[in-house]
């Protein structure tokens, strides 16, 4: 899922200090599943931001809605009917809902709570961790399920480099080598002779270096 | 026992600890209180097992986001009292009311009075 963090209350109140009557909109898949952005934050947040309205003696209109997801018009259509009440939106979705808040609903302001930082998978609950970069050209096949380039620092193709140590990366000593993951992954799966093969130069046109991306399937459109 | 412990204190009743969660602790700042405190199990005795546990943690957590408000950390605390224990209960009522009596009123007090409706 796309993993991001609530930004610090002080941005946020940095953002929100000209408006009194806010629409703080959460989203019920990514953000919630990494606890940042989901109907519990929004809670969470509208509270923080009356009670430091309350403390100044100022004051504040906050409705709290959650939407199913706000990468779908369907649901960020949802709020139509009340949006025009509200001066602004901060939303709690990941970069694309917030974008897409913004889009569906060009005349307001849709401001972001959310810093949207990687894809990724719950390595248990509370914990969170990087998998994957959206490279478009996917060669999992050949390293065992474990992705250089996501995982290793320098995502290189035909790892290790001389700072894998013991196994760690020589970035952080809480990063391992995904070279070492792989070369360990491919042994226990007994596919070492992928690794003897090279990997070849990556084309890097399918991944976000090529521009920005769409996905077509000219047999779903109807319009 | 009919010990007698401060009348400031108004109880909750929750299952466990662990049903508490950070949005209530602000929720009742929000409504004007003062001071937060739980009171659950003596870590291990938990009943659902790690409900206390949690409780710690979503405390700890609570004093992280008062803080970011400006909101003394001290008003939120968790305590753990063994069921039977009515004497630590009386004497916890007492230490966390004066411990909060000495912080003086909420500082979002005055500004609640606004969003009660």
């Amino acid at each position: 899922m796309i993993v991001g963090n609530r930004k610090p209350l002080e941005e946020i109140l940095e953002m929100v200090r000209p408006y009194k009557k806010i629409l703080l909109l959460g989203c019920r898949e990514c953000i919630t599943v990494c606890a940042a952005g989901g109907e519990k934050e929004v809670g969470v947040l509208a509270s923080e931001l009356k009670l430091h309205r309350a403390k100044n003696g100022e004051e504040i209109e906050i409705r709290e809605h959650t939407l199913e997801r706000q990468c779908d018009y369907e649901y960020v259509d949802q709020i139509q009917p009340f949006v025009d009440d509200y001066e602004v939106i901060v939303s709690m979705a990941c970069g694309a809902g917030i974008q897409y808040t913004a889009e569906r609903y060009p005349k307001k302001l849709v401001l972001p709570a959310i810093n949207t930082t990687f894809l990724g998978v719950t390595l248990e609950q509370g914990l969170w961790s990087e998998r994957c970069q959206g490279c478009g050209d996917c060669i999992l096949h050949l390293t065992g399920g474990i992705c250089p380039v996501a995982r290793c620092a320098k995502s290189l193709f035909n790892g290790p480099c001389g700072g894998s140590s013991n196994g760690v990366c020589e970035v952080d000593k809480d990063t391992p080598c995904a070279w070492q993951l792989i070369i360990d992954r491919l042994k226990e799966l007994g596919q070492m002779e992928n690794y003897e093969k090279i990997i070849e130069v990556k084309d890097w046109s399918s991944a976000r270096d090529g521009g920005p991306r769409t996905r077509i399937r000219e047999d779903m459109r109807l319009t | 026992m009919r010990l007698s412990y401060p009348t400031n204190v108004k109880v909750i009743k929750v299952p466990c600890t662990g049903r508490v969660d950070v949005n209530m602790v602000l929720k009742a700042f929000e409504s004007g209180v003062d001071g937060v405190y739980l009171a659950g199990c003596e870590i291990g005795d938990c009943h659902f097992l790690k409900g206390n546990l949690r409780a710690v943690k979503r405390i700890a957590y609570a004093k992280t986001l008062l803080k970011e408000i400006g909101i003394e950390p001290e008003r939120v605390e968790m305590f753990h009292i063994a069921t039977s224990d009515g004497p630590r209960f009386a004497l916890v009522a007492k230490e966390m009311t004066e411990r909060v009596r000495a912080l003086g009123p909420s500082p979002v007090k005055q500004g609640t009075r606004a969003f009660k409706a």
